[in-house]
């Protein structure tokens, strides 16, 4: 079965280790922060200037001057640092931020992704995911496999406007687990439980391969 | 101590003349000046450039001089939710030019630090690096990006004294020194304008002689664009 948008972020959250500094994204990547393994501290950092961001406030306990990137009342937990925008990128491309992850629309078997723009509709634009993908080492991607028409968005090049260029190292989708491997492509990891390997690669448009029988993914908390 | 107090927002307005680009401090709707763009409405100036993270809501922040028409062009990173500033933006009334986050701070970094152009990953192999200048460090490709050169910076701060010096709450923090430093004249609205003296020499997040004038502003609204909560049982 596929995973949810839960079951991707529990799967991601596997990916965390202790003492990283995480910048999560938009979306799903929010939802990482739900399931941080235990035994380990990890810091999030949002780019409009917080390192120690913690969980969304008590009702009536918002503070306007206390949001992440996402515009989100957040709060803040012992510990915490603010700081200035151009410290905050200044982190994140001397990459002392060990993990990004982020939504996109398009991956391709390069690790190119595209996520800020579609031609023809309204283009909100890139917020700091360009400075993001052009520094950060550990990229992964959390998405849907198919388009909401069906499409695949693993593809051998990305069609849209690209967001940064062999940047993406992994990718979690509501089916499987990949790689990126500049030589050959999407390598397939793990598949979500009861989800084929054939289904997999038919749903997968760029060069996919894989090392051996694929196991499936280990989900404690079982489909949410 | 040099003052730098100005006695209303009007005056802060000294030498706004239509057409200038000009900088506006805040995060969606976190840390704006809100007292200097009601100000800037109602002196009716047109035309301006404004260098801004994002372009305010309808009705709200940047989206009261979008009302009005006051703006020609929006340099931003992200300018998402403003019914009023897509329509102008579909039918060409307004240009806006959109630039990555970090790329944004760091131009305004370098015009506060006498630094005229740097080097920066963002954006290579993008449409953002299109004409411009690409140099290999490391084994890694960069853009060349320039400061900003902007009239005036408008920016907002918790605490603020009268030689200037700003001290910031929480995120509200984000792009406001980094304009501070950026303006040729740069206004400050404070929330508290407090006796000098009275802020810890030790934590001062702007030193005054980046300010140009300041005021404290009233009336503050800080309406919030996204709030989200934990229930309560």
């Amino acid at each position: 079965m596929a995973l949810d948008k839960n079951g991707i972020a529990q799967r991601i959250a596997q990916e965390l280790r202790d003492g990283w500094y995480v910048n999560l994204g938009i979306g799903i990547p929010t939802l990482v922060a739900n399931y941080i393994p235990e035994g380990i501290a990890i810091e999030f950092q949002s780019e409009n200037g917080i390192l120690g961001m913690g969980p969304f406030p008590w009702e009536g306990e918002e503070d306007p001057d206390l949001i992440n990137a996402g515009k989100q009342t957040i709060t803040a937990l012992p510990g915490a640092a603010y700081f200035d925008s151009a410290m905050s990128f200044g982190m994140i491309r001397a990459k002392k931020v060990q993990l990004t992850v982020l939504g996109a629309m398009e991956v391709s078997e390069y690790g190119d992704i595209a996520n800020w723009k579609i031609p023809g509709k309204m283009v909100k634009g890139m917020g700091g995911a360009m400075d993001l993908v052009a520094s950060a080492e550990n990229i992964i991607v959390a998405m849907q496999h198919t388009n909401p028409r069906g499409e695949s968005k693993l593809l051998s090049a990305c069609t849209l406007p690209i967001t940064g260029v062999r940047c993406v190292k992994k990718i979690v989708t509501d089916l499987a687990v990949l790689a990126i491997d500049q030589e050959r492509g999407f390598v397939l990891l793990e598949r979500a439980p009861g989800v084929s390997v054939e289904e997999i690669i038919a749903k997968t448009a760029g060069k996919i391969v894989m090392d051996g029988p694929v196991p499936e993914m280990f989900l404690p908390y079982s489909a949410s | 101590m040099i003052d730098k107090r100005v006695a209303h927002v009007d005056a802060a307005l000294e030498g706004l003349e239509d057409g200038m680009t000009v900088l506006f401090g805040g995060f969606g709707l976190c840390g704006i000046p809100e007292n200097t763009i009601a100000a800037v409405r109602s002196r009716g100036t047109k035309n301006l450039t404004c260098i801004c993270n994002n372009a305010g809501v309808d009705g709200f922040g940047l989206g009261l001089l979008l009302e009005t028409r006051q703006i020609k062009k929006m340099i931003s990173s992200y300018v998402g939710e403003n019914e009023e500033f897509e329509r102008q933006m579909l039918s060409g009334e307004l240009d806006v030019e959109l630039i990555p986050q970090g790329t944004l701070a760091e131009r305004c970094r370098a015009a506060g630090s006498g630094i005229p152009a740097f080097y920066t990953p963002a954006g290579y192999g993008t449409e953002v690096a299109e004409g411009k200048e690409i140099r290999v460090f490391h084994g890694k490709p960069h853009i060349l990006e320039h400061a900003f050169d902007a009239s005036f910076a408008f920016v907002k701060a918790w605490k603020g004294d009268a030689s200037g010096n700003l001290v910031f709450k929480g995120t509200a923090r984000n792009f406001n020194p980094l304009m501070a430093m950026a303006g040729k004249i740069t206004v400050a609205e404070v929330e508290e304008l407090v006796p000098v003296g009275a802020l810890d020499p030790n934590n001062i997040h702007v030193p005054g002689i980046f300010v140009h004038r300041i005021f404290q502003g009233d009336r503050y609204e800080k309406r919030i664009e996204n709030r989200t909560v934990r229930k309560r049982n």
